[in-house]
């Protein structure tokens, strides 16, 4: 993957922008008392207003308000005090009202700014237009016979954040790091659980190609696109068919389409032509929604330690790299996890182990850190069995793969593998003479000016002592014995 | 003794305090009525078994000494109010059958207060009518007639049943629900009081939505006095109705003695319209003369922008149904009709379910709020609303109270003006202005036309001032001394 598309004719630049729908954390519906939780027997979490009953009206949910206002906040967005809800009218059967309360014209939170952290170690800022509320649909579900539709209301209601961006991305790998960071900001601060395969977080994707330096190309729209790898695989298959299309003496139409993940392509769903026309208008149930600023300033003050707050600490307290350091907060669990390794340690030290061998693990048993086989403590007293150069870092990887195994702390590893480092320079000077004696060529060699033997040395020494030999004692005995 | 049914709710209430009939006579007599009146129409669903238990309830209340503010009143309720497992239709095939599994919340405060529901009564479909003829349950008939003419009239709309269920004595008083003058015309018509008030006094919470910014209810009764103790039970603020209004409720029956000497009551020239019958105008006059002769200070005003009310209302009012009844598509309640697909479904099943008005209404909404328009249309409509708003608010600086005539005509025969919808519309020309400032107004019955139909008088008050608008009507009342009785209780519909 790559920002540019090399077409036949000349580069081109992609273009992006995403709306993503992240579902409010809270119990009771936008505007209902129905319950949210997931996965209740369908048209179990039904209010009389989420089934658009007669006469039935709405009441805003002061939770979700503060969520919003939350979200906002951790986007270092504009919050609006005054915001309006209006009424987005289309026909279907899991949209009961036959109109989506939503906030068109004033939105509750206005611009922001979201900063990425890519993989090269710079970091970008991504502009965000917009956060608006609005209510959920339900779910039609077409599977159960093949003669008709069935609908499940207890999603209808549940309120959504659109979190819409800039066109600031400009390469599929910008847009995974935003979705990921995104996600990231809203656990941290519990507004929306980011679970992706439960459809709580879903991505609108906008995409345009351009040749370098030209204004924007005409943009399509991939609705609903699942995980942070479909979103980017989308984006690369679409940027590669608009050039495709453009190079090809065509035009892009503004359309709508979806991704088949099966198929790893994008298809038209509508386009403009039969786009609907949704009738926005005031909601006459609602009165504009007035925020007390006192309150917002109550909510600010309130916030958790956010992710670029806690890498820039990482960073100044820990020595971390910038990019390592934003590695480890992106999951605040993570995050946690390794402060208890790092606290009163080596903190470079703990990030490495926590990042390459942790992650690793739990990458490979597709695991997250909350189950990880190994605690933070054990993993900690790992690390202090290294610095009180009980056992070299060789050693301890092998035990931290027992570790994981048995779930055993490396002290107790230590003692029943006798995995205990040597370190007196009595016994490793007996087993260098032997060595010595027995490599009288090489020993020779080395003399003579071939220094490079010293590795073939202290890998003899380590095989003696099946690898406990202290590291330091033995290079520093070897020196002595060698230059004779 | 006078026949129950001919006693004022006010009356009836002392009657049953002072145990002189029992809850279930009263109840008993009224349905009495109402089995009488069936020719009219006025009910489109008859609760007599639900209106004597709540009338036994009542007698054991009342034995016990607990009696409530409205204790064993027989009541009217328009269909448009939810009521838990009755009818509740709105007077359209599409809802027909949809029994609620809810109670509205203004009807809620009604039982709670003690009435007693005798029936629902007719109205048109969804509200959207000046003369109860959209109802899908038939035409309802006006109890008044022409002097000398025996053709039936209409009662007015949209709150037409409640209008003619009280005015031929069916029901002490009833509810009515008011958009641009569905309580005060068809009261004007029936030769009744009916009170609109301010928008957020009355909950709408249950009640079945025409043009949410604009809808609210209101009492019609024989009398202002049983309007202000109608409305004592109606009112209130509601948690569920995100724009009712968390005031008081004043005790309204406590202010209706008030003189009405020094009040200062307008008369706007706009509402002198033309092709007005000289006999609404006389009526006018005599009106401001009464306030004038009592003491009152009448003072010319100039609400400026009441031409354009209508049509501001008319896009309004269309557009917001257009959105509200988006919900009758034949999925979760009320009428389907087969189709080969989803839009056969809904297309089917609101062309079979919705009246031509309806219809008319929701293509009107559907059309000022589509891409391109909105902004000549409705945004536009909403400024000149804001403009209406401030003509009254810039009024009531100078005046307590505004005085016009509640209609343009008295009641007009069924089946007149239903292929000119322009002419119909011209209905609500008085009405409308208040309704878009959410300001409270009452029309009293207050003389005769010359062919001897009742002619109402309507007062717009201030926001939340209920009680000026009722203690100027009772001094309207009283001046007018308004005694006709319609027809039909003289036996006079052949």
């Amino acid at each position: 993957m790559s920002a540019i598309v090399q077409g036949a004719t000349g580069p081109f630049e992609m273009v992006i922008g995403l709306e993503v729908h992240a579902q409010v954390i809270s119990r009771a519906k936008l505007f209902s008392g129905a319950s949210t939780a997931f996965g209740a027997e369908p048209n179990t979490q039904v209010s009389f207003v989420d089934a658009g009953m007669p006469g039935m009206l709405p009441v805003i949910n002061g939770v979700c308000v503060e969520q919003a206002v939350k979200t906002g906040l951790a986007l270092n967005a504009e919050i609006n005090l005054v915001s309006v809800f209006d009424r987005k009218n289309y026909f279907y059967p899991d949209l009961p009202a036959g109109y989506q309360i939503s906030q068109y014209s004033q939105p509750i939170v206005g611009k922001g700014v979201v900063t990425i952290d890519l993989p090269d170690g710079t970091a970008k800022s991504i502009g965000i237009t917009r956060l608006h509320l609005e209510m959920d649909a339900g779910k039609s579900v077409h599977d159960i016979r093949a003669d008709a539709t069935h609908v499940d209301l207890n999603r209808a209601g549940i309120a959504l954040m659109e979190i819409v961006s800039e066109p600031d991305i400009r390469s599929p790998e910008e847009a995974g790091a935003y979705v990921r960071k995104l996600r990231s900001l809203l656990r941290y601060i519990d507004t929306c659980d980011g679970n992706m395969e439960e459809g709580s977080m879903r991505c609108d994707v906008n995409v345009s190609v351009r040749r370098p330096g030209e204004k924007f190309g005409t943009r399509c729209e991939i609705k609903n696109v699942n995980s942070v790898r479909f979103v980017m695989r989308a984006i690369e298959y679409e940027a590669a068919r608009q050039v495709a299309v453009i190079e090809g003496g065509g035009t892009i139409a503004q359309e709508t389409r979806l991704f088949d993940s099966q198929k790893g392509e994008t298809r038209p769903m509508r386009s403009k032509e039969e786009a609907h026309d949704y009738r926005y208008f005031p909601d006459p149930d609602l009165l504009p929604l007035r925020l007390d600023a006192k309150w917002v300033d109550g909510i600010k003050a309130a916030l958790p330690e956010l992710p670029d707050a806690r890498k820039e600490r990482f960073v100044r307290d820990f020595g971390l790299s910038p990019y390592d350091s934003s590695v480890l907060v992106t999951e605040k669990e993570n995050a946690a996890y390794f402060e208890t390794v790092a606290k009163g340690r080596d903190g470079k030290m703990a990030a490495n182990w926590v990042i390459t061998e942790l992650f690793g693990v739990l990458n490979k048993q597709g695991l997250d850190v909350s189950k990880s086989p190994v605690s933070a403590a054990a993993l900690g007293g790992l690390i202090d069995r290294i610095k009180d150069n009980t056992i070299s870092g060789r050693i301890a990887k092998d035990v931290f793969e027992i570790m994981v195994e048995t779930g055993k702390d490396a002290d107790s590893i230590i003692e029943e593998k006798g995995l205990r480092q040597v370190t007196d320079t009595g016994a490793i000077e007996a087993e260098i003479d032997k060595i010595i004696v027995g490599n009288a060529d090489k020993v020779a060699q080395f003399r003579s000016g071939k220094e490079a033997l010293k590795g073939w040395f202290v890998g003899q020494v380590m095989k003696a002592t099946s690898g406990k030999a202290n590291p330091a004692a033995v290079n520093a005995i070897l020196d002595k014995k060698l230059k004779g | 003794m006078s026949r129950l049914t001919d006693l004022s709710l006010r009356e009836a209430r002392g009657g049953l305090t002072r145990r002189s009939f029992s809850a279930r006579e009263l109840t008993e007599a009224h349905i009495k009525a109402c089995e009488a009146a069936r020719p009219l129409n006025a009910y489109m669903a008859e609760t007599f078994d639900q209106a004597l238990a709540m009338a036994d309830e009542s007698d054991r209340r009342i034995k016990a000494g607990q009696g409530r503010l409205l204790e064993g009143m027989p009541l009217g309720i328009k269909d448009l109010f939810c009521t838990k497992g009755v009818a509740s239709t709105a007077c359209s095939k599409i809802l027909k059958g949809f029994k609620p599994p809810y109670e509205s919340t203004v009807t809620a405060k009604l039982w709670e207060a003690g009435a007693v529901m005798v029936g629902k009564t007719s109205m048109d479909e969804f509200a959207m009518g000046s003369s109860n003829m959209t109802s899908c349950y038939g035409a309802v008939t006006n109890p008044w007639r022409r002097k000398g003419d025996n053709r039936p009239l209409v009662p007015g709309g949209s709150s037409g049943g409640s209008a003619a269920a009280v005015a031929a004595r069916t029901c002490l008083g009833a509810t009515g629900t008011d958009t641009g003058g569905s309580i005060r015309q068809p009261a004007a018509f029936c030769g009744l009081v009916g009170l609109k008030p301010t928008y957020g006094r009355c909950s709408r919470w249950g009640i079945i939505a025409f043009a949410s910014s604009l809808d609210q209810a209101g009492p019609i009764a024989r009398s202002v006095h049983d309007c202000a103790l109608l409305l004592q039970g109606m009112a209130g603020y509601d948690r569920k109705d995100s724009t009712s209004v968390d005031k008081p409720v004043p005790d309204y029956t406590t202010v209706l003695s008030g003189s009405v000497k020094g009040l200062k009551v307008g008369v706007p020239e706009e509402y002198l319209v033309e092709g007005m019958p000289d006999e609404i105008d006389e009526l006018w006059q005599k009106g401001i003369a009464w306030f004038r002769a009592a003491g009152a200070q009448v003072i010319d005003i100039k609400l400026p922008h009441t031409k354009y009310a209508l049509p501001t209302y008319y896009i309004i009012a269309p557009a917001e149904c257009s959105s509200n009844l988006a919900r009758y598509d034949g999925v979760r309640f009320g009428l389907r009709e087969k189709g080969g697909d989803l839009t056969e479904l809904y297309s089917n099943t609101r062309a079979a379910g919705f009246g031509a008005e309806v219809r008319r209404r929701i293509l009107i909404g559907t059309y000022v709020l589509s891409a391109g328009y909105y902004d000549a249309y409705y945004l536009k409509a909403q400024k000149v609303r804001a403009r209406i708003a401030g003509d009254f608010r810039e009024a009531f600086k100078q005046v307590d109270i505004v005085l016009t005539p509640t209609a343009p005509s008295p009641a007009f025969g069924i089946g007149e003006m239903m292929d000119d919808p322009i002419a119909m519309y011209l209905n609500d020309v008085f009405t409308v202005p208040a309704s878009l400032a959410g300001l409270p107004a009452m029309s009293v019955p207050a003389g005769l036309s010359g062919d001897g139909l009742p002619l109402g008088l309507q007062l717009i008050g201030r926001p939340f001032d209920e009680e000026t608008v009722l203690r100027a009507g009772g001094f309207l009342e009283t001046a007018a001394q308004f005694t006709a009785k319609p027809a039909w209780l003289e036996g006079g519909h052949a």
